[in-house]
């Protein structure tokens, strides 16, 4: 819903902009010697779905956790619609929140844990009353409003959680890995609901996960995080295919990390020489990331490699052994050993594959250079 | 045969458990004068004794006003001690913990005896204060416990989601967290209730002889006359003290609030 403009890890304003719904500026949490976030700062634009990704102990809890107010920066600013939060208590932050375990009241029904944060506001019952009915309608919570929290199956408190953050029509709308606790084909569907309520709200919405799937499938834009560093801030789309780092390469989906080889170009052909292996050359010159004579590492996603047609020859067409497939139902994830390369992922459509190249047998496989992404191999 | 040799050792264990209390209640309907078993027939002449006899009036008086008092102030400090204990990491918190407990550990004759001589050094010899005192002291680990238990049983994200919603610290004490402690609050004090009417080691060194309570009202009893009256007092303890656990277990969930049965 909102196209914000493509911003590279590091390279952002970090100055607030007016429209913007969350600055965070150069926010640092020390635990004691140990960073939790190191010197992060993020614009947040107005209605927009932005997720903390990253491997747990990563500091997007940490970051979220501030954002709160329960956590305090060790250095920093947090900013909200143009106002300083940083030193603000919690409950002056008018910020709704969705807990990992829901931290739904159980001593008060579905009614009273949704009208919680109306009446800490001392509106009028009627108020309350309208708007709760409200957020239960837009949770598709009714008929559960007199059961006790205890009573409901976790896709019920996990709606009740969300209507008990998002009736207080809050600023922002803080998620805390709140699918995790769900099976899987809730969660999926809890994911399709998560997209609706942004839709129908417009709430600006930040999303804590360590799964790469909820990620891409629901954010405008993904900050992966590592070690309380920002790695890459950038659209679902990007980050796939151009992730900023090996961390982000082989943290988003699979992807085949080449040795490092050496950038050449010969007759207007650009060419990446691996010491191990033959050249692999590039279909036209790489737009990002090559340079005559630099040292890269070229990453592949499997389903830019390909099992060689019977008879085909080129330069990109490598031969090496199976060591096993991995048959997913739709497709299967064959792991092939090849020698200077070394393990390298292909991805087929259906089980073919499977019969046609038993574990052990030979294998051509055919790159396709034009997708690779090219980092420099010092990283 | 498993089946036969696992309800043998139910039975077994269940008639071990409750076979004194079964003769004391069964002596308690002997129609003679004498503490038979087995009983010579069935009356309640002595439970009409029981009842009217003046030292057992006065007793269970005596027994209601220390229960009343020694339990209440015990649930007051205990929480209190609870909440320090769950709340702060401090220096001498393990101390602190081993004092409250200590009581579990100290023989209440040893208890009694203290106070009786500390009772003497303070001139508060067998009042009703010097037995309050000693009960307190006797029942704390109990409602420490029980309070301690509920709060540790609170999700800490309980409180950090109410003051996410907008309720400063005092309404998530007043609103989430006193409300859940309650009925662990309830159930200390409840267990503590019936411990202290029941007491009698300590009791019978800190109580006087106008401020005996029941089982220390049955134990003189029993050193004069021996007829069942004392039985049939103790059937009387006995129901009323199961009647309480039963309403505290329906109405408050006394296995939940005392971590026996976690759900």
């Amino acid at each position: 819903m909102t196209a914000t403009p493509t911003q590279q890890a590091n390279t952002f304003n970090p100055s607030p902009e007016a429209g913007s719904a969350v600055d965070i500026v150069r926010v640092r949490k020390d635990f004691g010697a140990a960073v939790g976030v190191a010197d992060v700062s993020l614009t947040i634009a107005k209605g927009e779905f932005v997720t903390l990704l990253g491997p747990s102990g990563c500091g997007k809890s940490t970051l979220l956790g501030m954002i709160a107010g329960f956590v305090t920066p060790t250095a920093g600013r947090i900013v909200v619609d143009g106002a300083d939060i940083t030193g603000l208590e919690p409950y002056r932050r008018d910020i709704g929140m969705v807990f990992q375990s829901y931290a739904l009241f159980p001593h008060m029904n579905v009614r009273d844990n949704i009208a919680f944060g109306l009446k800490m506001r001392k509106l009028p019952a009627a108020q309350v009353e309208q708007e709760v009915a409200r957020a239960i309608a837009m949770m598709k919570l009714d008929g559960f409003e007199n059961r006790r929290v205890r009573q409901l199956s976790g896709g019920q408190q996990q709606r009740v959680a969300l209507a008990r953050a998002i009736v207080i029509r809050p600023k922002v709308l803080l998620l805390d890995e709140p699918l995790s606790a769900l099976d899987k084909n809730l969660r999926a569907q809890m994911q399709v609901e998560l997209s609706e309520l942004h839709r129908k709200t417009g709430l600006t919405t930040i999303f804590v996960t360590h799964d790469q799937g909820e990620a891409l499938s629901l954010s405008d834009r993904i900050v992966v995080m590592n070690k309380g560093s920002v790695q890459q801030v950038a659209t679902p789309i990007e980050l796939y295919r151009q992730p900023a780092n090996g961390f982000v390469a082989s943290f988003i989906g699979e992807i085949n990390a080449l040795p490092p080889g050496r950038c050449e170009v010969k007759d207007g052909i650009a060419s990446l020489v691996l010491p191990g292996a033959g050249p692999l050359v590039f279909p036209a010159m790489p737009a990002a990331g090559f340079a005559p004579g630099r040292q890269v590492r070229a990453f592949l996603r499997p389903e830019h490699v390909r099992p060689a047609a019977p008879g085909e020859a080129g330069p990109n067409i490598v031969t090496g052994k199976v060591d096993a497939h991995i048959y997913q139902g739709s497709h299967t994830i064959t792991r092939v050993v090849v020698e200077g390369i070394g393990l390298v992922e292909t991805r087929v459509t259906g089980s073919d594959i499977v019969a046609g190249a038993p574990v052990g047998a030979p294998l051509a496989l055919a790159f396709d250079l034009g997708e690779a992404v090219l980092l420099d191999a010092s990283e | 045969m498993r089946s036969f040799a696992f309800w043998s050792l139910v039975v077994a264990l269940l008639t071990y458990m409750t076979l004194p209390t079964i003769v004391v209640l069964m002596t308690s309907v002997n129609p003679t004068e004498i503490l038979a078993f087995p009983p010579q027939g069935v009356s309640f002449d002595w439970y009409a004794k029981a009842v009217s006899y003046p030292d057992f009036q006065l007793a269970f008086k005596n027994g209601l006003i220390v229960t009343a008092c020694a339990s209440t102030l015990a649930l007051i400090v205990g929480s209190a001690f609870a909440w320090l204990i769950h709340h702060y990491e401090f220096r001498g918190r393990g101390l602190l913990e081993g004092v409250l407990w200590s009581p579990l550990i100290i023989p209440h004759f040893t208890l009694g005896f203290g106070f009786l001589l500390l009772g003497g050094a303070f001139r508060l010899q067998q009042g009703y204060v010097m037995i309050v005192l000693a009960h307190m002291v006797l029942v704390m680990p109990f409602v420490t416990r029980a309070v301690h238990v509920s709060l540790a049983n609170i999700d800490p994200a309980l409180a950090r989601a109410a003051a996410n919603l907008g309720a400063s610290p005092w309404q998530v004490l007043t609103r989430i967290t006193l409300p859940l402690v309650v009925p662990g609050m309830a159930g200390g004090w409840l267990i503590a209730a019936v411990l202290s009417l029941t007491e009698f080691t300590a009791s019978l060194y800190v109580t006087g002889s106008r401020t005996q309570t029941l089982p220390v009202a049955m134990y003189n009893y029993i050193r004069e006359y021996a007829d069942p009256t004392v039985s049939a007092i103790s059937a009387l303890l006995i129901i009323a003290t199961t009647l309480i656990m039963l309403v505290a277990d329906r109405t408050i969930g006394l296995r939940r609030v005392l971590a026996i049965d976690t759900h």
